[in-house]
């Protein structure tokens, strides 16, 4: 069925703006015009149907059910919620000491934090549509497992020692341990469909202007970059190449849904699939802005460690699926 | 008076809350004051765990998003 954006990007560039296939713009127009209406197309059907199931869902359902589980469940759970939850990084400082004063292990909360951003519905959906089901799975897995492992690693170190005063009181205290589901009513399908529709309108509010970069740079990328250019210079999984991918991610700030068409050219450029992931989950999960919000719960110390835990774990992961993939 | 505050982290969707909050209050001729609340300590105080919140009087009246108007004209009643 996706073959009918391939379709209007053939009709709108070359014929009737008649521009011949083999020219670098050309290519890199029919790149552009059929991922965005694709993807625009794709994200109105698909947050609108997830939308309307997951009305029911809200934050508050998700913290009585993580509080009280043991600690390795807790962190299994808390990365799938981060997953299935759609989340505005302006939350995540509410969230996380929503969590800790209800005594969930910041391990556990973290790696509902961790994950969130690297996985979400618009992200998976891209993954299918540009870069198929075997990536996709490949993606998910590694975005989980980064969350499980690093909400563990931080339990193990003791993060909660680590906090803000207030919030280390906070998690000591325990004031709202004994929370419990408030008696939740059943949403009608009429309400179920307004929440839907706001959901979509904000949804395609934060990311459209990602989307549009994200594939912008992307056809670039496809349009101009030579073909074997990334093949013959990193294509053989140089060790270095994935810290410097790392490195190079870290100042790029993107959500999700602008690096994965650039991930696209990437690894149609033949950049090995490692160095392109670890790029990727740099570029999402390590960013400035989101770290300078952890400052008002979390002390220096334990900022560092966890920006340090990730850069490592992006690399380890890129090494892994390199050596697994040559 | 009634007093408001709108309780976030400065993301944007808190400052359109308050806009609207000043805006309804004052085309329905009510006197409102609003405040903005960003210090995270004093709203995890209220358990507020998705912001943009509103607090009416010192209860919490909603969360998670910005009200609709004929949210805020209840409230202004």
């Amino acid at each position: 069925m996706l073959y009918i954006f391939t379709d209007l990007a053939n009709w709108i560039v070359y014929e009737l703006l008649g521009l011949a296939q083999t020219t670098k713009v050309g290519d890199a127009l029919h790149f552009f015009i059929e991922d965005t209406t694709k993807i625009f197309a794709l994200l109105a059907v698909m947050i609108y149907l997830i939308a309307l199931i997951r009305s029911s869902l809200n934050i508050e359902t998700i913290r009585a059910f993580l509080a009280g589980k043991n600690k390795v469940l807790g962190y299994l759970l808390g990365a799938f919620f981060g997953a299935i939850t759609p989340f505005c990084s302006c939350s995540s400082i509410p969230v996380f000491l929503g969590f800790t004063s209800a005594g969930i292990p910041v391990g556990v909360s973290m790696a509902f934090l961790l994950t969130s951003p690297l996985i979400n519905e618009v992200a998976v959906l891209l993954l299918v549509s540009l870069l198929g089901w075997q990536f996709t799975l490949i993606y998910i897995a590694v975005g989980l497992i980064i969350g499980i492992a690093g909400g563990a690693f931080l339990d193990l170190i003791h993060a909660e020692k680590m906090l803000q005063p207030f919030a280390m009181k906070a998690y000591e205290n325990k004031p709202n341990a004994t929370v419990r589901l408030s008696s939740a009513t059943a949403l009608t399908m009429r309400e179920r469909h307004a929440f839907a529709v706001a959901e979509l309108k904000d949804i395609f509010q934060r990311v459209w202007i990602w989307v549009f970069v994200g594939v912008g740079l992307g056809a670039l990328l496809h349009g101009f970059v030579p073909d074997d250019w990334f093949a013959s210079n990193l294509g053989h999984g140089e060790w270095w190449s994935v810290p410097l991918a790392v490195l190079v991610g870290i100042p790029l700030y993107s959500n999700a849904t602008g690096v994965i068409p650039i991930m696209e050219s990437l690894l149609l450029k033949g950049l090995p699939i490692g160095t392109t992931l670890a790029f990727c989950m740099s570029t999402v999960a390590a960013s400035f802005p989101e770290f300078i919000l952890l400052k008002q719960v979390m002390q220096w110390k334990l900022l560092v460690i966890l920006f340090v835990t990730l850069l490592v774990s992006f690399t380890l992961v890129g090494w892994i699926l390199n050596m697994t993939f040559m | 008076m009634k007093q408001f505050k709108v309780l976030g982290t400065g993301c944007a969707k808190c400052v359109k809350t308050a806009e609207m909050l000043e805006r309804i209050s004052q085309e329905l001729g009510v006197p409102v004051t609003v405040a903005k609340e960003t210090n995270v300590e004093v709203i995890m105080g209220y358990g507020v765990m998705s912001t943009p919140a509103v607090v009416l009087d010192e209860v919490l009246v909603h969360s998670g998003s910005i009200p609709n108007r004929d949210q805020i004209e209840t409230w202004l009643k």
